[in-house]
């Protein structure tokens, strides 16, 4: 028999005697922490939007002073208004790397993960709490650390979001606090996997055997591994860089380096490469990170709003384990053009292909999963068809990509944005945005406005196609990614630079129908229709609890009877079984 | 509230939240210290001149190869530190920590001596490909040392207060520090051959 | 309670008294062996063996890995061979046929 724990977990038996400070900022309640990382991923997907519509200027009106804020950008990012070559490289690096590490990433695990899968299996919060409270905080850090970059001397860093040596060996500033900024963020998800690997092992419910966890703590799960093992080599890669910065080394400088017209004087008999290899055997696996919990959160709703179990279910499963670890053997994809051999060239691209089937396996099942169901059109339910569509999109331009030969023509051309962008933003943001109307009831105990979130969605739909679908077409003409100018200089680009315009103008458009989002976010907190414990008649086991949840969440320890999405059971007098009810006694 | 199998055992997987947790922190750590032992073979076959950077950089095998037998007996104190809280005596319990961290101080002390001879003879981590991936992953391992003698120090003294509220609770996170400080000894297994021999 | 008990503890103890000293003798077969005329690659191997040796001793003893859980081995498993795809990939890209010569 285990002594009971005491001492630290006091704490959380005087959960009401706690100041202001313990109970909502430094808090260990997974809840709240779940929270804190929505409110600090949703902030940082602004601000990286925000980067990007300035950019959007330049691409649009390249070499025209901004209106209205080209004055206040200062003379050294904008003389007159109009902005420099260097500026507009400081937006995109910082854009892709708020976006990815500080917005999504925050959001999808640190927010939704953190908010939900504790619930979802019957736990009383993580198996470590206090952990669970450092992760945020070396996020919060991290993101400190990034926003000061933009004002060290010479500005942010600049050499896109993969900060290629050399480069950024030989950077300006920002790119020193680039990198420790990453080491921050890169602990943060190292403690919150270690977390959330833990929690699933050890905290499942009585009944909760693996095959019965919902879709969204897999997605989550297999997340953790992949930001466990993936991660680390980044951050050595970071401290390798910042010794090239700092201490003069040459892990990533080649001998014979010429800048500014003469020889550096390193020690030289370094690898660029070698900084591409730890780069991307993170960054590939990072973005099945941005969209595994994405397809968790659409799996959920596409269950819920259909009243049918998930077709497909055990091989949606088994797609996710398959992904995620192929997911560690295709980085060099990102690496077609970088002068390997046939034999390895062959190999990723085959390896490539292969990674391309679990994810149409999931992608099938969710659209499969639509057939027969008495659907409804909610708020979530909208994003998350959306979704489909989108991520499928996505998801086929990628396959040129990884096509070694094709790769050719189209590697760092606006093509790669398009397709990139398609799987992120009408795909991972629609369905975080579909998670938010969906969960909201739960973590507020109010709903959201169905009317303000129609008034969102419909334009958000139209206008990410008008964005990204140019950039496909415009990368197939050869247009190249990161100019400064758009491409305007380009011959060949010719009539296709011309659609910058109207891309443009949809970002901005974009921009105008998120406030609708906003408003309902923070109008609804107050006067929402108050919410029920379930308000959706939902299976899984988080709907047991009240809305909000009190700390320790449930007020009796649930057990699972059954599997996570019993809608429509034939007998059955309601269109759903909660999988912690108890069955009603047998009447033979 | 309390969070279950903190130090109870989970009935399916046998085990308590602490030891899966310090397990899987170990397989990120194994994949920090992957991915410098990949960069060592990379500069290797890249363009350097390996045997003369080695060569001239002339690190100390008799002093390492005390460090390495300094470092495998502190794993030898670190585990007989958990066995003699198993066996319930806490007084060689603490003795045997203390010498872990002791052992470590002078692994750290060796090291000093190392690195500023190698300083004083104008070899640093800018010279070399090999002196930089030398002293960042000696470094970096360094810094391990340091974080396992701290909680090990924490262990030994503060923190030995658990013993009086719960035992078992104590020992296992003496494992778990444990298993750390064992990582730390293994990734020296292969440092050393690794940039003093090979 | 404990897991172990005070009996089961003395095994251990004797079986990391026989591990400290092989690790102690394969360390002075370390050095000795780096002083052997032989190829860059025997060199290398031979030392990656032995030192391969002494690891798994460590961590079948001394981290209890010779009787852990399924879990810790699956674990395990999974990162050794991310483990590998790191240390032997990058490498096989810089050294096999390259475009261009």
């Amino acid at each position: 028999m285990a002594e009971p724990v005491r001492g630290k977990d006091e704490e959380h038996e005087h959960q009401h005697e706690l100041g202001f400070w313990r109970k909502y900022v430094f808090s260990t309640d997974h809840k709240v922490i779940g929270v804190q990382y929505t409110i600090t991923g949703l902030c940082f997907l602004f601000l990286g939007f925000s980067l990007m519509m300035l950019m959007r200027w330049q691409l649009a009106y390249p070499d025209q002073p901004i209106p209205l804020i080209g004055k206040l950008l200062g003379q050294a990012r904008a003389p007159g208004g109009i902005m420099t070559g260097d500026f507009y490289n400081e937006l995109g690096a910082m854009h892709g790397t708020i976006m990815v590490f500080l917005g999504v990433v925050p959001l999808a695990v640190g927010g939704f993960g953190n908010f939900v899968l504790p619930l979802q299996i019957g736990a009383p919060d993580m198996a470590f709490p206090r952990l669970n409270m450092a992760s945020y905080w070396f996020l919060f850090l991290g993101g400190m650390t990034m926003l000061a970059s933009f004002f060290a001397p010479g500005g942010a860093a600049a050499s896109g979001w993969t900060s290629y040596a050399p480069l950024s060996d030989i950077a300006m500033n920002g790119q020193t606090w680039w990198l420790v900024g990453m080491v921050f963020l890169i602990t943060s998800s190292l403690l919150g996997a270690i977390n959330f690997i833990t929690t699933t092992l050890q905290l499942r419910a009585k009944g909760l055997s693996y095959m019965r966890l919902p879709f969204f703590v897999w997605s989550q799960l297999v997340t953790a591994f992949l930001l466990l093992l993936a991660f680390p080599p980044l951050e050595t890669a970071a401290v390798l860089q910042l010794m090239d910065r700092l201490a003069g080394t040459s892990f990533f400088l080649p001998s014979g380096l010429v800048v500014g017209g003469e020889v550096l004087q390193v020690s030289g008999g370094g690898s660029p490469l070698l900084w591409q290899h730890l780069f991307w055997f993170l960054a590939h696996p990072e973005v099945y990170v941005l969209i595994l919990p994405a397809l968790g959160i659409v799996a959920e709703i596409i269950a819920n709003t259909t009243r049918k179990p998930l077709w497909g279910y055990r091989a949606m499963v088994y797609s996710l384990i398959f992904l995620g670890f192929m997911s560690f053997i295709v980085w060099a994809h990102h690496m077609f053009i970088t002068g390997m051999g046939t034999v390895m060239s062959s190999f990723f691209q085959t390896t490539t292909m292969i990674i391309s089937i679990p994810s149409v396996v999931i992608l099938t099942a969710l659209i499969l999963s639509l057939w027969g169901g008495s659907i409804r059109f909610n708020a979530p339910m909208l994003f998350a068809l959306a979704f489909l569509p989108m991520f499928g999109i996505g998801g086929l331009t990628g396959l040129p990509l990884g096509l070694a030969a094709a790769d050719i023509p189209l590697h760092d051309t606006y093509y790669v944005i398009g397709h990139f962008h398609y799987v992120v933003a009408p795909g991972t943001l629609f369905a975080l945005m579909a998670g938010v109307y969906y969960w909201y009831p739960k973590v507020t105990g109010r709903m959201m406005s169905e009317r303000l979130a129609r008034i969102h969605f419909w334009p958000s739909l139209l206008f990410m196609n008008c964005i990204f679908f140019p950039m496909l077409i415009q990368g197939l003409n050869g247009v190249s990614r990161r100019l400064a100018d758009g491409g305007v200089t380009y011959d060949f680009a010719g009539d296709v630079i011309g659609l910058n315009k109207m891309m443009s103008f949809s970002a901005w458009g974009l921009a105008v129908a998120q406030i609708p989002f906003v408003v309902n976010f923070f109008w609804s907190l107050r006067n929402g229709e108050k919410a029920s414990a379930n308000p959706w008649q939902a299976t899984t086991i988080e709907w047991q609890a009240p809305s909000p949840p009190p700390h320790g969440n449930f007020a009796a320890p649930q057990v699972a009877y059954r599997g996570p999405y019993e809608y429509s059971v034939p007998g059955h007098e309601v269109d759903y079984l909660p999988q912690s009810q108890p069955p009603a006694a047998a009447t033979t | 509230m309390e969070i279950p199998y903190t130090v109870e055992r989970n009935p399916e997987t046998g085990l308590s939240n602490g030891k899966i947790g310090i397990w899987l922190f170990l397989t990120s750590e194994v994949m920090l210290f992957g991915a410098l032992f990949a960069t060592y073979i990379m500069l290797r076959v890249g363009g350097a001149d390996w045997q003369h950077d080695q060569m001239e950089a002339g690190l100390n095998i008799p002093l390492a190869t005390v460090n390495t037998i300094v470092l495998i007996t502190s794993s030898v104190t670190m585990v007989m530190a958990w066995a003699s809280l198993v066996r319930r005596q806490l007084d060689r319990y603490r003795l045997f920590m203390l010498a872990t961290v002791a052992f470590g101080f002078v692994f750290l002390i060796i090291k000093y001596f190392e690195y500023t001879a190698k300083f004083s003879h104008g070899h640093f981590p800018e010279t070399s490909t090999f002196l930089a991936i030398y002293f960042t992953m000696t470094g970096l391992h360094g810094l391990h040392v340091i974080g396992g003698m701290a909680v090990n120090f924490y262990l030994a003294v503060p923190g030995a207060k658990l013993w009086q509220r719960n035992p078992q609770w104590l020992t296992d996170r003496v494992e778990h520090s444990g298993l750390f400080w064992h990582f730390v000894d293994l990734v020296w297994i292969f440092l050393f051959p690794v940039f003093y021999l090979l | 309670m404990s897991e172990h008990h005070a009996i089961d503890v003395d095994k251990h103890v004797r079986s990391y008294m026989i591990v400290f000293a092989s690790l102690m003798v394969l360390t002075i077969v370390t050095v000795a062996v780096s002083y052997l005329d032989v190829s860059v690659a025997a060199a290398i191997a031979l030392g990656l063996v032995i030192a391969t040796v002494k690891a798994s001793l460590v961590a079948a003893v001394f981290m209890h890995l010779i009787d852990e859980k399924k879990v810790i081995y699956w674990m395990l498993v999974c990162t050794l061979a991310a483990f590998f795809v790191l240390l032997l990939v990058p490498y096989w890209t810089s050294v096999t046929d390259q475009v261009g010569g």
